[in-house]
């Protein structure tokens, strides 16, 4: 089965890009990956629709995670995991955990073809709760 | 059934008054959040109304589930997931004809979707703290009720100032989030007020 995809969704598509970028260096091509940042007309935000689609565009079988900076990227990404297609939604999952560092050790363990829920807890023991 | 002027009053009505308040909005989000509500809102208000005929033409459910839609895709930020959540769960929720037994459970489920979606609830100085008393009025029943309705959502949003926020990127502010109105609750405010304005003509 293929790796778990990751998905990193940033209010500022800087952020995002170079997260991604960071990921990139770790595991290479080894794990589906892409990235979203900005509202619909480019400012500081995060944008429903540009999420399902980075979610189609890191889309794994085995599953995505989708590491997300503060509330607005949260809800939105929730928001876009109830619009995907019913085969897919339960195989989409939001992290909490720190974007940047989330977003490198999800892949990191991905890469070593864990599972979603592997994945996700790796990435969830960097956030104090 | 809502007659279709009076549908289409009511959706016109309230985006405008969203784009007329979107500056008040993003000063009120300024001091305590992103400062991108009014913008947030305008925009969201602005692709509502570039669909107001055929929103008008649609049965009141189905129209409250398309602009629900178009603001879940178009808001960017997180009160476009949450208004629009509102408006698709009272979409479903409502019969064709409600009547106001019909609006106050319809206005309850959708409160649900909404504290759902956010992870909120009631007392976290969110648009829920308007909408959570509207809907204790609705249900309430009785007369001036549409007045009543209005001006307890003005009360509510009045009442979210002393608060402290726990959500949204105001909880970051911790008591500094104190002494000002949510941006949250006074744009859900404006709209019950616009909207229950066009209902008492």
């Amino acid at each position: 089965m293929a790796n778990v995809g990751i998905v990193i969704v940033s209010h500022s598509p800087k952020i995002a890009e170079g997260a991604a970028d960071m990921v990139r260096q770790m595991v290479g091509d080894s794990v589906p990956l892409a990235w979203t940042g900005g509202n619909p007309e480019g400012g500081l935000g995060t944008d429903v629709a540009a999420i399902i689609a980075a979610i189609g565009r890191a889309w794994s079988d085995a599953g995505v995670a989708v590491l997300v900076d503060l509330g607005g990227a949260e809800t939105n990404s929730e928001m876009a995991i109830e619009m995907l297609e019913s085969s897919r939604r339960d195989r989409v999952v939001v992290c909490e955990a720190p974007v940047v560092e989330g977003a490198v050790m999800a892949a990191t363990e991905a890469s070593g073809g864990a599972t979603l829920d592997a994945v996700r807890r790796t990435a969830e023991e960097l956030s104090p709760t | 059934m809502m007659e279709q002027t009076m549908q289409r009053r009511l959706i016109a009505e309230v985006a405008n008054a969203v784009v007329t308040h979107a500056d008040e909005l993003t000063t009120l989000d300024q001091a305590i959040g992103d400062g991108d509500h009014g913008l947030n809102m305008r925009r969201g208000a602005l692709a509502i109304l570039e669909r107001l005929d055929e929103l008008a033409a649609q049965p009141l459910p189905d129209a409250l589930k398309a602009a629900g839609q178009v603001l879940v895709m178009k808001v960017g930020g997180a009160s476009g997931p949450l208004y629009g959540t509102l408006l698709i769960a009272l979409g479903k929720a409502l019969p064709l004809a409600p009547d106001r037994d019909d609006l106050a459970r319809a206005v309850g489920v959708a409160i649900d979707a909404v504290k759902r979606i956010g992870r909120s609830d009631v007392g976290q100085k969110t648009m829920l703290d308007v909408l959570g008393p509207v809907r204790e009025e609705l249900a309430s029943g009785g007369p001036g009720l549409v007045d009543r309705v209005r001006r307890r959502g003005a009360a509510a949003a009045d009442a979210t100032i002393p608060m402290k926020a726990i959500k949204g990127r105001a909880s970051f502010l911790g008591e500094r989030s104190i002494g000002h109105m949510d941006p949250g609750a006074r744009s859900a405010s404006l709209m019950i007020a616009v909207a229950c304005t066009v209902m008492e003509e």
